[in-house]
């Protein structure tokens, strides 16, 4: 079954946990501008040492953090080598490694914020701007949902890959795509109805 | 007990691409449901789930009205789906939270507004279906049995006072699936149920036969299954 820790909270006691959501998230910010601003191999290692402490702080599980960031790693080691090719090692390293930083730092932050306490975060930035029409509850509830969606995505990626596998066509990308566009379709639309059924948007 | 009339419904749904415009998914159909627990029986495709979704407005009659308990789901669609809860056969898009008390959590929000206090109902609900020890579990991570009792607990905490499910033990094992037969038909409202187990719409109180788009039986349970039981002998 494929994973993401993104989306999946680990309820836990660490000074990460109990942070509040808008110190977190101005942290994260602040460290991508700073992987931005001062770009360099000094800055991106210091990026990997914080953003493995907090992933260990956060209590990210090692086994399920390295199957999760798998597809991600792949993706990373292709821009890799074209780094390397292109400008060189150091090059790389700094672009890769600050990415890949930034991944672990997302995913410390997910871990150590249930989604209630998001949505509660959201819903409170926005309330000043209900007077131009924004439903800051319905803002904070399409942010869970897509939370929620990163995982989902990877299961159904998963079973669509093993259908296409089962069939001998595992090298054919139309076997695999077309399957999982329409499946992703048809469960959005399915949580449309879900939705509805709930009377969510009504209010 | 709850009313729900059909009066001369009639759904068609457009075909882009196909060789019709449009084809007709329920011919005018007029009902009155009044039963505790109402069973609908017939083939894939038969309109079943069409006549099902109709009662809390998810799918609209292009001709006609549904009313429940005096309330046109056309007019009064907030109301209903408030009076209406409603279990899909596939609980992994019903659940639309991250983790167990965050969905039951949501579907309190208009009966509890202090957020702690909902937190504490939805624990509350978890634990009245023994679901309490899984508050904290991603959804993602939940069999199938469990995602369909956490969805059918999801929409119970609303306290409707009708419930349509549609199909909600197909995707389930045999254990799963009685257990969740036996949490529905013992349920304090009225019950409309889509469903190819036979021998849970046999313990309804009455039952339809949809073949068509078109109810061609109504009424004692033990009568309608053996009628479609019969069509099918005929039709194999």
């Amino acid at each position: 079954m494929a994973f993401s820790p993104i989306g999946d909270y680990q309820p836990g006691h660490s000074v990460l946990h109990r942070l509040p959501v808008g110190t977190k998230l101005l942290g994260m910010v602040a460290l991508s501008v700073v992987a931005v601003v001062f770009r360099g191999p000094e800055t991106t290692t210091g990026l990997l040492v914080l953003a493995v402490a907090l992933c260990v702080v956060a209590g990210v599980r090692l086994g399920r953090a390295v199957r999760a960031l798998r597809g991600i790693l792949i993706g990373m080691a292709l821009l890799a080598a074209y780094q390397t090719w292109q400008r060189g090692a150091e090059h790389a390293f700094v672009v890769v490694g600050a990415f890949v930083a930034l991944v672990l730092l997302a995913t410390a932050f997910t871990t150590s914020t249930s989604v209630e306490r998001m949505i509660d975060a959201i819903t409170r930035w926005l309330g000043p701007f209900r007077r131009f029409g924004v439903r800051p509850d319905l803002v904070a509830l399409a942010f869970s949902l897509m939370i929620r969606g990163i995982p989902l995505t990877l299961e159904i990626a998963g079973e669509t890959r093993d259908a296409a596998r089962a069939r001998g066509l595992e090298r054919s990308p139309r076997a695999y795509l077309t399957p999982l566009v329409i499946r992703v379709v048809a469960h959005a639309r399915a949580t449309g109805d879900a939705l509805h059924a709930r009377g969510i948007g009504d209010d | 007990m709850s009313r729900i009339q059909l009066e001369q419904v009639v759904v068609r749904a457009a075909t882009p691409g196909g060789p019709v415009p449009e084809v007709t998914v329920l011919q005018e159909t007029t009902l009155d449901l009044t039963e505790r627990r109402v069973a609908l029986i017939g083939p894939n495709g038969s309109g079943k789930s069409t006549l099902a979704r109709l009662v809390n407005g998810l799918v609209e009659p292009t001709s006609g009205r549904v009313v429940v308990d005096g309330l046109d789901v056309a007019r009064k669609g907030r109301q209903v789906r408030r009076k209406v809860g409603f279990v899909f056969t596939d609980p992994t898009a019903q659940l639309v939270m991250p983790t167990v008390v965050e969905d039951v959590a949501l579907s309190l929000r208009h009966r509890v507004r202090d957020k702690q206090e909902r937190t504490a109902a939805a624990l509350a609900v978890l634990a009245s279906y023994g679901l309490e020890e899984l508050a904290d579990r991603s959804v993602h991570t939940l069999s199938g049995g469990q995602r369909q009792l956490l969805a059918l607990a999801g929409v119970l905490a609303t306290a409707p006072a009708v419930l349509v499910a549609d199909e909600p033990t197909t995707l389930l094992d045999l254990r799963n699936a009685r257990r969740i037969s036996d949490l529905l038909l013992g349920l304090d409202q009225q019950l409309v149920l889509a469903t190819h187990d036979l021998d849970l719409a046999l313990r309804c109180d009455r039952a339809l036969l949809v073949e068509g788009g078109a109810v061609v039986a109504d009424g004692d349970p033990a009568e309608v299954v053996a009628a479609y039981r019969a069509s099918v002998e005929r039709t194999v």
